[in-house]
């Protein structure tokens, strides 16, 4: 999934970054907003959670087996700002600790999913939760698979527009955005289910911890109950 | 395809790479990455002679083969978009063999090949000769915002913490019968993954208390900075020299 040095050329490896670090700078200031000073130890706990998550495999069958991007799951988490700043790290993580993912195409990896699939998966998520605002909480799953499955192929169109501006060979472009996004619509409905179920099982025990679920859970009066039978 | 990331790439030892100033490495390989991407396309002498760079690189930083072997393997899905690539390009085509194959969709794949070879090949030669502790001084004395340097070395730090609590969830799961064969297996997986959230986010709020209570104010002091001399300087832009020498041929030609 991570794209390698040498697949875009320079000028555009250069634009993405370019692109990359501003829409980083953006988050750095916005997501204070999200954590408040805490910013620092749990973003970096949180982006330890998504490296790890990426790293649990999910058996398709025939031997085979898929894993979490985790874009959107991060978003509905922990909020956009925060999930931006936390897969920008594990990328440059992947990159210069573990060699995955190019140096110069770092900007680029970082434009496909620290923004487009975050941002894609948050506001298809928030467009959603407008929508069935009535549902509660119990939606905040569901809403997130959603925006889950979209944020993939999106994502892959992006790469497939990066790659009519930068790329080296004439591939057709038509023939090209099919196969990516027919490839990625595929991906996509597994991330959905994946981020579906562990949305479910987040909000099930600690829905306060959810992001996209602020506001959407019920105040509850505080009970005290008296004269316990023995 | 972002499997086997379980363990550090980093080896200890004292070679010429080991012991250059992590900064000086890390500049060393983006500029020589960035050359070397910038080489024209159709110049697959140069793009060989910068891969033998590499290779020479990763000699000096005298670490196992059978460890840089293995990391490789995150090329494979490259290799064969690369395989693909002069069947699927259109443009003037060319006869080898028994195939027909789209002349540039050969130069791109060629060249495609090398480039992403003779990058991975740098990175994996900056990733086993630094620490994840020198890469966070090297961002800091780069001046990366401090904000990022800082999630960044908290998740290097943690990386192991709840690598081995995953690791314990899956062991966990197999003593009490669990398979993942199936998409049946999905939900189990899914709430270890939910579990996984909810625990490396508590100890997020642990460890924030922790470090207010010893007087946390938001920024880490920076002790033992890096320092590096000219001698290191030259030493880890050396690479870049030679890409640059190939830039220019490859221009002028």
């Amino acid at each position: 999934m991570h794209v390698p040095d040498g697949f875009l050329n320079a000028p555009t490896s250069v634009a993405t970054s370019v692109v990359a670090a501003g829409a980083v700078g953006l988050a750095l200031s916005r997501a204070r907003r999200e954590l408040d000073d805490r910013t620092a130890p749990l973003a970096g706990l949180v982006a330890v959670f998504v490296f790890a998550a990426q790293m649990l495999n999910f058996p398709v069958g025939a031997g085979t087996s898929g894993h979490l991007l985790g874009g959107a799951l991060a978003a509905v988490l922990v909020g956009p700002w925060t999930a931006t700043l936390c897969l920008t790290v594990v990328l440059a993580v992947q990159s210069l600790l573990f060699a995955d993912g190019g140096i110069t195409a770092l900007g680029t990896n970082v434009v496909l999913m620290a923004v487009v699939g975050v941002w894609t998966g948050w506001l298809v998520f928030v467009g959603l939760r407008r929508l069935v605002r009535s549902a509660g909480v119990r939606a905040v799953p569901a809403l997130a698979g959603v925006a889950a499955v979209v944020s993939v192929p999106v994502a892959a169109l992006t790469f497939t527009a990066l790659y009519a501006v930068g790329g080296h060979a004439p591939i057709p472009l038509g023939e090209l955005a099919a196969a990516m996004l027919g490839w990625h619509t595929v991906i996509g409905l597994g991330e959905g289910v994946i981020t579906f179920l562990a949305v479910g099982s987040i909000i099930a025990t600690r829905p306060d911890l959810v992001h996209g679920a602020r506001g959407l859970t019920a105040a509850r009066e505080l009970e005290i109950r008296t004269g316990v039978p023995a | 395809m972002g499997a086997g990331h379980g363990t550090h790439l980093h080896v200890e030892g004292h070679s010429v790479v080991h012991r250059l100033p992590a900064h000086t490495k890390l500049v060393g390989l983006v500029v020589f990455v960035l050359l070397v991407v910038a080489l024209p396309r159709d110049a697959h002498g140069l793009r060989v002679a910068t891969l033998l760079v590499a290779v020479g690189v990763v000699a000096a930083t005298r670490v196992p083969l059978r460890h840089v072997a293995s990391r490789l393997v995150v090329e494979v899905p490259f290799v064969v978009f690369a395989l693909v690539l002069p069947f699927v390009a259109t443009g003037p085509q060319r006869t080898i063999g028994p195939v027909t194959v789209s002349r540039d969709g050969l130069d791109a794949g060629l060249a495609l090949l090398a480039t992403a070879t003779t990058s991975v090949l740098m990175a994996i030669s900056f990733a086993t000769t630094t620490s994840s502790r020198d890469l966070v001084r090297a961002l800091q004395h780069l001046r990366v915002p401090d904000r990022l340097v800082q999630i960044l070395s908290f998740m290097v730090r943690y990386l192991g913490v709840v690598g081995s609590q995953a690791q314990r969830m899956k062991v966990a799961r197999e003593s009490r019968g669990f398979r993942a064969r199936s998409l049946g297996s999905w939900p189990v997986i899914a709430s270890s993954a939910g579990a996984l959230f909810i625990r490396s986010y508590e100890r997020g709020e642990r460890v924030h208390l922790a470090m207010m209570s010893r007087g946390y104010t938001g920024q880490m002091p920076v002790t033992d900075p890096l320092s590096a001399g000219r001698r290191d300087w030259s030493r880890a832009l050396l690479p870049s020299a030679f890409a640059v020498v190939a830039l220019v041929i490859g221009y002028a030609a």
